[in-house]
């Protein structure tokens, strides 16, 4: 069956299987690699993308499931201020070891900083515990996110 | 690992030769002395070749050919600031490039071929890329020197720039590199290396130079790679561990949409399509039925009870010093005790994968590994190609903590690929990698001691049962039976212990295959001394900080460690009921770590960490950031372990499967980290896994000071936990 999605602004029209998770859409169809596998099955966040701001799991969301929303994946997360923010945030703290599951971690802080511009580190540990790093970058991820909430202000 | 090597600490130095790229410019080429070479070693590489190691063309550009892999451990920014200090360049201005597979070009000095792990990187380096660098500033300096017509007393390097003092001329390291490049090479001995004091890179914590080029997705990982007229496979390998396919739905499978071909290798199943999901569909599709071979019945009570019955007989003899029966049979106080430690996986957030592209005349290999010469050498085993014409090309690594030391994927990957007309990416779900794993052995202890009447101990045995990685990965250092490794911080505690006696006896669980984990034997040893070091304190009635550094006397490092960390975290502060302190120090990878834990049990026996104080003394710190952020992640790797790792058996199968039974540690659970370093003149040592190995003793000793529970199997059971609050 084919879909059109529109993935950061542009349409696409994939020939799968309505059932086939976005992430295998993004990545082996699209050519769009930067969300990464990580578990299959929800649990570590490595494949966060965005559906109409909310962030979403592409491991376990049926392409044809998600209708006209607007995707955004990690490409295009640097095109607004406040994803460039978060980059420049990580850039300046380190935070990434072999920067795997960074791209999901960026995703959700991004989807945070979107709700809560100033969160705490209550809103930081709800909103960034369903993404996994086995590399231990969890307090660099906290500074970087208050990092970056302060940026916005200036 | 390294230190049981037969390689000389001190004197790592490499042989340059130095020539001019075909493109023009400067090329150094640095040869490592290696003490011996493992099978799949090549026996002699190209006597030059062009593009070895490091150029610099004629902009001025400095490439360095990194020998070692990126695996977030840093390595891609600690090894080109060793060069870019001698050289005189700013670190941006050097370009990396994966080395391909050559043990001959690239071989680490201290593992025996080219590999990264053992926290071997900065120690193999340290000199031979210090040396390349000096000599090619000391060849750049005197091809300006003889364009001037001028002594080379008078030029200096600086940022890529060779100076002229009195007349202020200068010329780029660029426009010099082609005169440089047929200039007679100094013997390296003969260029002086700069004294500590004078570095201006080294001991500066400058950004890595992986973080941009990740963030803005310009390096791939394995996993990220992307051929024409590529296929992907999704595999089942067998669930018990040596069983084989019986028969499947190969109808079924092959009605599934996107699906190109069904596989059959001997011990598993792959399905190729042109997308991952079809692929993956099509294998539920299979049905696959196994045979599950001889090893079905195994389970994990079967193999603790092995070893347990292992370890009541003597074992190979790893140190004995005085006489320790002896000792303890004449001791005020004895103290015994059991420790275990469960088999791990060591699940890095890029499953596993490879893309293979074999042909009649030749094969490539796209994958992220540790051990590119060892993967080279096994493809051309299996497809009976020559070496030289099995192409690897290494990606960045997403984690690996070992796992990527084993070259099992790219195998399985090979066969599949060998029935494949076109390159195929392998890619593995996160059940096949969590239970097809490597693991950590499971490892039994028994140890006594005997303490004086002043508690001081006067006997320690130790004896250590479990598998041996060594015999299966490096025979040829599994020497007499005794595998250094598993004992690897255990027969050379850092205190002062007159009579000790401690062995090890071989056990090889049935059919688990077992493998180096981050933090290789002293994750486990360092575990089971500190703990036990601490229940001596405690039969002793003494602080356990003042107990351990009474018997360090003649270990001032340790010591020095021991004090820094028990300063910044405040030991001996009053805390609130429930809370505790422990302390762990250790002496693993040429490098010294000592580490205070907070820990709070909660009336609900939950284990709360707070915060971790480290303090570490690894000699000349290369980067200190990057030590930090080891800190960071090498200890929150142990307290995952510690709280949750745990790889079980039943009826030959993995019990565990992802995410929810492999628990990961995750960032509302993550205690606050401190790192303080030690200044040190003394020659680096390694650091990517030391942290790992300090962080389980120093939270279960934490636990005890919280609770009076000692906490001597992992994962911690909560539910044995009671809590004081």
């Amino acid at each position: 069956m084919a879909f059109t999605i529109r993935v950061n602004g542009t349409a696409h029209r994939v020939d799968v299987d309505g059932d086939t998770p976005l992430l295998w859409v993004l990545r082996d169809v699209l050519g769009m690699c930067g969300t990464k596998f990580g578990c299959g099955i929800g649990l570590c966040g490595a494949c966060t993308v965005h559906l109409d701001g909310r962030p979403t799991r592409s491991c376990v969301t049926p392409v044809g499931s998600i209708g006209d929303k607007a995707l955004t994946t990690v490409e295009a997360i640097g095109n607004t201020p406040q994803g460039k923010a978060l980059q420049q945030a990580w850039l300046d703290f380190e935070v990434g070891q072999c920067g795997y599951c960074q791209y999901g971690q960026i995703m959700s802080a991004a989807a945070l900083l979107a709700n809560t511009p100033k969160p705490n580190d209550a809103d930081i540990d709800a909103a960034m515990s369903g993404n996994v790093c086995r590399c231990g970058t969890y307090q660099r991820i906290r500074a970087a996110i208050h990092r970056a909430a302060r940026m916005r202000e200036h | 690992m390294p230190d049981h090597l037969p390689v000389p600490r001190v004197d790592r130095r490499g042989f340059l030769k130095v020539g001019a790229a075909i493109s023009g410019g400067l090329v150094i080429h640095v040869v490592v002395p290696i003490a011996f070479r493992p099978p799949w070693a090549a026996e002699v590489g190209p006597s030059f070749d062009p593009n070895a190691f490091m150029r610099i063309d004629r902009q001025g550009v400095v490439t360095l050919v990194i020998p070692m892999v990126e695996m977030g451990q840093g390595t891609y920014t600690a090894l080109p600031m060793l060069l870019a200090e001698e050289l005189e360049v700013p670190l941006e201005h050097v370009r990396l490039e994966h080395a391909p597979p050559n043990d001959v070009l690239y071989g680490n000095a201290m593992v025996g071929f080219q590999a990264t792990g053992m926290s071997s990187s900065i120690r193999a380096f340290w000199t031979p890329l210090r040396q390349a660098g000096a000599v090619a500033r000391v060849l750049l300096i005197t091809a300006a020197a003889n364009h001037w017509g001028v002594d080379q007393g008078t030029c200096r390097a600086e940022q890529g720039v060779v100076w002229h003092s009195t007349s202020a001329r200068r010329l780029s390291y660029g426009e010099l590199a082609d005169a440089a490049a047929i200039l007679p090479v100094p013997p390296p001995d003969s260029v002086a290396l700069k004294d500590p004091k004078d570095f201006t890179l080294i001991g500066t914590s400058l950004k890595r130079l992986d973080t941009p080029y990740k963030l803005s997705g310009r390096m791939e990982y394995g996993i990220d790679v992307r051929l024409p007229n590529m296929k992907i496979a999704a595999i089942a390998i067998s669930p018990v561990f040596g069983g084989r396919p019986k028969s499947l739905n190969e109808a079924a499978a092959r009605s599934i949409k996107g699906v190109r071909q069904i596989v059959r290798i001997d011990n598993a199943v792959a399905v190729i399509a042109d997308h991952t999901w079809a692929a993956k569909k099509g294998l539920l599709a299979a049905n696959i039925q196994w045979d599950d071979g001889p090893h079905v019945t195994v389970n994990s009570s079967d193999i603790i009870r092995q070893l347990e019955e292992a370890s009541k007989q003597p074992g190979v003899v790893a140190r004995n010093e005085g006489d320790a029966q002896k000792a303890l049979a004449g001791a005020t106080q004895r103290i015994d005790a059991i420790y275990q430690v469960p088999f791990l996986a060591h699940a890095p957030m890029e499953p596993m994968n490879c893309t293979v592209h074999v042909r009649k005349d030749g094969c490539d290999l796209w994958v992220g590994t540790q051990v590119p010469t060892r993967t080279q050498s096994l493809t051309a085993e299996i497809t009976g190609l020559p070496k030289q014409s099995v192409k690897l090309h290494n990606q960045l690594l997403g984690g690996s903590f070992g796992r990527r030391l084993e070259a099992d994927g790219s195998v399985l990957a090979v066969k599949v690929a060998q029935q494949v007309d076109g390159p195929v990416k392998v890619v593995w779900s996160r059940e096949e990698d969590i239970q097809h794993d490597m693991y950590r052995p499971y490892y039994y202890d028994r140890l006594s001691a005997g303490l004086d009447a002043n508690g001081k101990p006067v006997a320690w045995t130790h004896r250590i049962a479990g598998s041996s990685i060594y015999a299966r990965y490096l025979p040829q250092i599994f020497t007499n039976g005794l595998d250094r490794d598993a004992v690897e911080g255990a027969a050379e505690p850092p205190y002062e212990l007159p009579n000790i006696h401690v062995d090890y006896v071989r056990v090889e669980p049935p059919g688990i295959p077992t493998a180096f984990w981050r933090g290789v034997g002293p994750t486990h040893n360092v575990f089971v001394v500190e703990s036990f070091i601490d229940e001596l304190a405690a039969a002793a009635k003494q602080d356990p900080v003042a107990y351990r550094k009474a018997l360090l006397g003649h270990n001032p490092r340790a010591i020095g460690v021991l004090d820094l960390a028990a300063q910044k975290a405040g030991w001996g502060e009053p805390l609130p009921p429930g809370w505790g302190r422990g302390v762990s120090v250790q002496f693993a990878f040429d490098t010294y770590l000592s580490m205070v834990a907070e820990v709070e049990v909660t009336a609900e026996s939950l284990v709360k960490v707070h915060r971790i104080v480290c303090a570490v003394d690894c000699g000349i710190v290369v980067n200190p950031d990057i030590i930090a952020a080891q800190v960071e992640g090498g200890a929150l790797f142990g307290l995952t372990a510690a709280l949750y790792g745990n790889i079980t058996l039943k009826n030959g199968r993995v019990e565990q499967s992802n995410f929810h039974d492999y628990q990961p540690m995750r960032i509302n659970e993550a205690p606050r980290i401190e790192t303080h370093l030690v200044k040190s003149t003394v020659s680096p040592g390694g650091f990517g896994e030391a942290p790992t190995a300090a962080t389980a003793p120093a939270v279960t000793n934490a636990i005890f000071a919280a609770t009076g529970n000692r906490i001597r199997s992992l994962p911690i059971n909560t539910a044995l936990l009671k809590s004081t609050a």
